[in-house]
């Protein structure tokens, strides 16, 4: 497959906080209005900076969780780490009307778009799912119906980061598929699976696409890409069509 | 520009000279890459060195292991803003690959590819001199296949993502060549003390 190649220029601005969501008990969604906004495409993240008084200054990576077809607005959502240095200041200080440096986009390789065509094989873990689902968003805002299916892994069911939305995708179809698992909640809820992803699940969900994946996106922590990755691997798909995204620390 | 409420951590103030801007120390080792882990048999290794398209010289992985080995401890520093310092990592100098191929750098530039098809370009004077080494161990122990192994480059005093994984050539180039990550909006030469993380930095 060719892949489109994007290289973007990307200075650090002012956005300004308009609006925020709890998503689950560890995960809330910041909205961001940049001073300029900019285009991006879904998968893409941006860098966003904290600057103390005196100077010192700490920065991080997030993914868009928005698409870019819904406007200015960028979607953030930042799960809370108790070591966290950005993470907490978010969680715990941050407000609507504050203003926050950032600059994007950032990322050129882990990106999807509907023409890009499909099926497309999307696996995510944790917060791992917010450029999935700009992904999803995207798709769904041009109306497309290509074949793509979901594999999504959280602790629990109320940890699962825009659940209802992807239930109500789900039960919309429109070639859209969702599998879920939970890995530290082992009866109740709709959840497909009760475990960690492995090659089995992988091999028993691939079915359910109407033809191979032409692309697969896997995005998490460093452990969930290795295992979901080797087990996509395991059960067959070529390594070339695999695109991951790790989390760091 | 300050953040309203931000107050942060703050670096030891010890190892504060030696965190470039923008970046973070971490303890930990994360794992970055854009595609799963290659898994490849020692037996399978190769290493090349070329100049433009022409085979050099060819290693296998019993060969390149009996060039002369180096041990080098250095601070490392992620483009995703982390840093880890006291790094201890042993393979060969690039001076000793060339010195094995009884070749002088014969252009400025070189591209590092790797198995799964990565590439990143280095200019050459910044792979001499003992600043870089094709490593083979790390932290006395063979190097893991999420860390790059068997071998990746090693050019510590650039952004990581110049160490390129899963090394199996390298080659010069005449003109300086954009590889994977600079193709992506990444910086061409990559100076975390000048913070050259993306194209125009």
């Amino acid at each position: 497959m060719r892949e489109q190649i994007v290289a973007t220029q990307a200075k650090w601005q002012k956005a300004t906080i308009t609006g925020s969501v709890r998503r689950t008990p560890r995960v809330i969604s910041f909205f961001f209005k940049p001073a300029f906004p900019f285009a991006y495409l879904p998968g893409q993240h941006v860098d966003v900076r904290l600057t103390a008084p005196d100077g010192y200054q700490v920065q991080r990576s997030y993914s868009i969780a928005s698409a870019p077809d819904s406007g200015d607005i960028i979607e953030l959502a930042i799960e809370r780490l108790d070591e966290g240095e950005v993470s907490t200041y978010f969680h715990d200080v941050a407000t609507p009307g504050d203003e926050i440096e950032l600059r994007g986009p950032v990322g050129g390789h882990f990106i999807w778009t509907i023409a890009d065509g499909g099926p497309i094989l999307l696996i995510g873990g944790g917060s791992g799912v917010a450029p999935l689902v700009s992904m999803l968003r995207h798709r769904t805002a041009q109306g497309a119906s290509t074949p793509t299916l979901l594999l999504y892994s959280a602790r629990t069911w109320d940890e699962l980061i825009f659940r209802d939305e992807l239930l109500d995708l789900k039960r919309k179809s429109n070639g859209f598929d969702l599998a879920l698992t939970l890995t530290r909640e082992h009866q109740s809820h709709d959840a497909d699976y009760n475990r960690r992803i492995d090659p089995a699940m992988v091999a028993e969900l691939l079915p359910r696409m109407p033809a191979s994946a032409k692309t697969a996106y896997v995005c998490g922590s460093n452990a969930f890409v290795s295992a979901a990755a080797d087990a996509l691997i395991a059960v067959g798909i070529a390594a070339a069509i695999i695109r991951t995204e790790r989390y760091g620390v | 520009m300050t953040t309203r409420g931000f107050t942060g951590r703050r670096q030891p103030p010890e190892v504060n000279d030696r965190i470039p801007p923008g970046q973070s120390l971490t303890d930990d080792f994360p794992v970055l890459s854009a595609g799963p882990t290659p898994r490849i048999r020692l037996e399978d290794w190769t290493f090349t060195l070329k100049v433009g398209p022409k085979p050099i010289v060819k290693w296998s992985w019993a060969e390149f292991n009996a060039l002369p080995q180096t041990k080098m401890t250095r601070d490392i520093h992620c483009v995703t803003a982390w840093s880890k310092l006291n790094t201890p990592w042993q393979g060969v100098l690039v001076d000793d690959v060339l010195a094995e191929a009884g070749m002088e750098p014969p252009t400025e530039f070189t591209l590092a590819h790797s198995y799964d098809g990565y590439s990143t370009n280095v200019p050459a004077k910044d792979l001499l001199d003992g600043k870089a080494m094709i490593a083979t161990h790390y932290a006395g122990k063979p190097l893991t296949p999420d860390h790059g192994g068997p071998a990746r480059l090693f050019v510590p005093h650039l952004y990581f993502w110049k160490s390129a994984k899963w090394i199996n050539g390298l080659q010069f180039t005449t003109r300086d060549e954009p590889g994977f990550w600079e193709l992506r909006g990444y910086h061409i030469y990559g100076d975390p003390w000048r913070e050259q993380r993306y194209t125009g930095d």
